[in-house]
């Protein structure tokens, strides 16, 4: 198979207004006899089903939660960048564009992030309009902040809330196409299939998690927003539902997945506590605007951070990177606390911690200031921990909070089966083998709002589908692929739980395929998880029916597809010899201990496809061209 | 810490229901109120008993998905949190919890702790909403916005709909989660077009959906996990009051406006 990347031809400045005229147009008046499938509904999904509501197209829009407005977008703290150049503290398109590709560690294709950077001030103009209130000065004009892998001031925020705050806008506009009719909303609803007709996307198999009726929608083309499969580690920052269901199965059918080894580790989460711990919580990168984070010279030092004299403190940050100092990007942050972790000067009981502290900052702004900026996490931190970090620096560890691999797709967001629409984190296409903070939010809704509309237009109109009836053969083969598993998962007399299952492969793939990886390990990951996933089909207890409200069966269907994702990614983890990025092979790194990029190689996506089960998946590469950022070694000193 | 739990179990919205008894030993001080319950259904598991059902998802306090009443206060009634972000540190040895699901008309349950929500849905759905359809903003700083009308807007907009505030009402009304929205849009510039219509049809879909009246009681107030204020209520009863003796029917001549 060939990867086409369809990126137009010509300077890249003006590639997406050229390809834009260039689309084919569907008239107002026809565009209500299409159907349009969106599963998920956050910033991605949300926005795309609205603004396809808006302009006409019959929209069917599923989710899990019991509403759009829970979708894990909402969880995202710190902001949302964009190039507006507001503070003229030199930000551009261009460099919004330069340090997203630098700090995707050359893994990414320069025109869609080019696309991206573009389309980011259309964003915070929309997001504003709508009613998102973001942070203002004193003259009403919109306030701005820095994150990390950046040295100017473009990111966005409202409060410690932005991906609230955004998410309300778009759910807003997607409640206003609901009540217009235009757009259905099915929440509480699981995708357990792709139907797939003649080669092209043509529906998806539902299962209704109130009462587990399963169930065929058939439309014209189907969008996939249902986010990342961080919770592959079981432990992670992710929402406890967030799952790789639908882009699974989706790959399961033709769609090939693109990259599956470059996970995020984000560095400043509160860490773990004990074995009971169901999920990690982020602090966000924005505390590291005025956090300083250190960890005491002397290995085992167990003395509290108050009694630690500043010269026994190592500002490790600050030393190795002087020019960014503690805002290099998450991959190096997280590596370089692991580092000193792994080298005895950890903190806290479990010695897994570093400190991030605000002495400094509050004795030069006041506490009333830091309170202003990060109030709400400072209690969120308070109430998980005990601690209060006015008084003690916070304790921090990285943990799983990313995924940038996810489905293929081309500059139009359409996977390698036609009609299948992959938007948002679900996709591969933007942040190449690490994402810098505040971008996701950003390409979330530029898929959503500023992309996916324009796009799917031209693919209705050049491929003009056939109708398909909701009991056509591909359906009713989908319908019963689905039921088989279920069925299959609930006549286990098995005796583990799902949740001690997941735990268990978590561990694995976060031991061997996490922030530091090499060949042994992931041989030895890849052989751990086979056996694991077939006792998990002979051992596991579901119980309860599939014609109720079960959270156990909806949750063991999520953990059997990790399964198989699990063993993917350290598959191209172990395919992919050079370090990049999120991806760092222990036997590729600098003598800095630096990740060390293998570009006559490796400068490719690595797409895998489906072979059937049991059998190896196969690798197609889309070689990767930077004509615009010339890759280099990335430097954040 | 050993705890005994009664908790509400309810095969289905049909079923009656009724208080069941279940002893957790071994509960951790670091555990939060969601793990526990965890541990608790690890245990029925694997016992051959149904697992408590309850609603979570981001378990950081941000999705409104959680939410129940312990010990007859909403989500445990400590100062702006969720159940989610609930410590066991709060409870002590012995301690006896009673759990229920969020009671009101509004919200039928659908099993032990999980209630429907969707009339909140459609109570956005009615005008929670600025109409700007994507693509037709102006520059985002167009439209200055004084600092404490933004601040003020985000106050209210941080409510996650958690319906603790109906669950806490003793009149299950929903006016500090639709206040919430009214006070948000209409503290901004950009909510100002459509502030009549939309205090209007939102009060009139939460009379449909089977919301009760506000009495001024307050007890949404001390349950919000947001801490939104009571005074968002007084802006819908105060834009409401004003739009419904000033709005009109909306012309039909084609173009007007």
């Amino acid at each position: 198979m060939e990867l086409r990347s369809n990126v137009p031809s010509g300077p890249i400045e003006q590639s997406w207004d050229k390809h834009k005229f260039e689309l084919k147009l569907i008239n107002p008046a026809n565009k209500r006899k299409y159907n349009i499938i969106v599963v998920g509904s956050g910033l991605a999904g949300g926005a795309a089903a609205a603004s396809l509501g808006e302009l006409g197209y019959n929209v069917q829009c599923f989710c899990y939660q019991d509403s759009p407005r829970r979708a894990h977008s909402i969880a995202a703290q710190g902001g949302i960048n964009a190039a507006k150049n507001y503070h003229n503290d030199g930000d551009s398109v261009f460099r919004l564009f330069y340090d997203t590709v630098k700090g995707g560690d050359f893994r990414a294709r320069e025109g869609n992030v080019y696309r991206l950077a573009q389309v980011s001030v259309n964003i915070i103009d929309q997001c504003v309009a709508q009613g998102v209130p973001f942070a203002r000065e004193y003259g009403g004009l919109l306030d701005n902040r820095s994150f990390g892998g950046a040295q100017v001031s473009r990111t966005f925020y409202a409060r410690g809330q932005t991906g609230q705050q955004l998410l309300l806008g778009a759910y807003q506009a997607l409640e206003r196409q609901i009540g217009h009719g235009t757009v259905k909303m099915y929440p509480r609803m699981d995708m357990l299939d792709l139907i797939v007709v003649d080669g092209q996307a043509r529906g998806i198999v539902t299962r209704s998690l109130y009462d587990g009726k399963i169930e065929v929608h058939v439309g014209d083309a189907v969008v996939l927003a249902t986010g990342g499969y961080g919770n592959v580690f079981y432990l992670s920052t992710n929402a406890k539902g967030c799952n790789a269901t639908a882009i699974w199965r989706a790959y399961r059918r033709g769609a090939l997945f693109a990259n599956p080894c470059f996970t995020q580790i984000h560095p400043t989460c509160i860490p773990v506590a004990g074995e009971y711990q169901s999920k990690l919580t982020l602090m966000s990168e924005s505390l590291r605007n005025d956090g300083r984070i250190w960890v005491p010279k002397k290995p085992g030092d167990k003395r509290p951070p108050a009694s630690i004299p500043e010269n026994e403190r190592d500002y490790y940050l600050e030393r190795r990177y002087p020019s960014f100092g503690n805002l290099v990007p998450r991959d190096i942050a997280s590596r370089a606390a692991k580092a000193e972790c792994d080298a005895g000067h950890g903190v806290g009981e479990s010695g897994l911690g570093v400190y991030l502290d605000f002495t400094d900052a509050i004795q030069r702004l006041g506490k009333h200031k830091i309170a202003e900026r990060y109030g709400n996490l400072f209690e969120m931190y308070e109430r998980i921990t005990g601690e209060d970090p006015y008084k003690v620096p916070m304790r921090i560890y990285p943990a799983s909070h990313y995924t940038m691999g996810g489905l293929w797709v081309d500059y139009n967001l359409m996977s390698t089966i036609p009609g299948l629409f992959v938007l948002g984190e679900a996709n591969f296409s933007d942040h190449g083998a690490n994402r810098l903070g505040a971008s996701a939010l950003m390409q979330g809704l530029a898929d959503g709002y500023f992309i996916i509309p324009y796009t799917i237009g031209n693919y209705l109109a050049t491929a003009k589908p056939a109708k398909v009836a909701a009991d056509a053969p591909a359906a009713k083969e989908a319908v019963a692929n689905a039921a088989a598993i279920t069925k299959k998962l609930l006549n286990g007399n098995g005796k583990r739980t799902v949740d001690s299952f997941h735990r268990e492969l978590g561990k694995i793939v976060w031991d061997y395929c996490g922030m530091a990886r090499n060949e042994a390990g992931l041989k030895k990951a890849l052989s751990l998880i086979p056996p694991l996933r077939e006792e998990f089909w002979k051992n596991v207890r579901v119980l309860g029916a599939n014609e109720e409200f079960n959270q156990s069966l909806e949750k063991a269907g999520r953990v059997a597809d990790f399964f198989e994702l699990a063993e993917l990614m350290c598959l191209d983890a172990l395919d992919r010899k050079e370090s990049c990025g999120g991806h760092f092979r222990e036997e590729y790194q600098t003598p800095e201990g630096e990740a060390l990029r293998d570009d006559t190689n490796y400068s490719y996506v690595a797409a895998w496809g489906y072979q059937g089960q049991g059998r190896a998946p196969a690798l197609t590469k889309e070689s990767l061209t930077f004509n615009y950022v010339k890759p280099s070694q990335r430097s954040y000193k | 810490m050993k705890l005994t739990l009664h908790v509400w179990r309810q095969k289905n919205a049909q079923d009656r229901g009724g208080m069941v008894r279940y002893e957790v030993p071994n509960v951790n001080e670091h555990m939060s109120f969601l793990e526990m319950l965890d541990v608790l259904n690890e245990g029925l598991i694997e016992k051959g008993d149904d697992p408590i059902a309850f609603d979570h998802d981001c378990r950081e306090g941000i999705c409104g998905m959680c939410g129940f009443m312990i010990n007859g206060k909403a989500h445990g009634g400590f100062k702006g949190t969720t159940v989610c972000q609930l410590h066991m540190r709060h409870f002590k040895d012995g301690d006896v919890i009673y759990l229920e699901p969020w009671r009101a008309k509004a919200f039928p349950v659908i099993k032990d702790l999980a209630v429907n929500r969707a009339s909140f849905d459609r109570i956005i759905a009615a005008g929670g909403f600025i109409s700007v359809p994507t693509g037709s903003a102006p520059d985002g700083n167009a439209i200055p916005v004084r600092k404490q009308d933004a601040d003020l807007a985000m106050d209210a907009a941080a409510c996650i709909g958690c319906g603790a505030c109906v669950a806490a009402c003793p009149n299950a009304a929903a006016a500090l989660f639709v206040g919430a929205k009214i006070s948000h849009l209409g503290h901004l510039p950009q909510g100002q077009v459509e502030r009549d219509r939309r205090a209007l049809a939102m009060v009139q879909q939460m009379n449909l959906a089977g919301f009760a009246n506000c009495t001024n009681i307050g007890e949404c107030e001390a349950a919000c996990p947001k801490e939104i204020k009571l005074e968002v209520i007084a802006r819908t009863n105060h834009d409401y009051i004003k739009a419904a003796f000033t709005e009109r029917p909306e012309s039909t001549a084609a173009g007007a406006g």
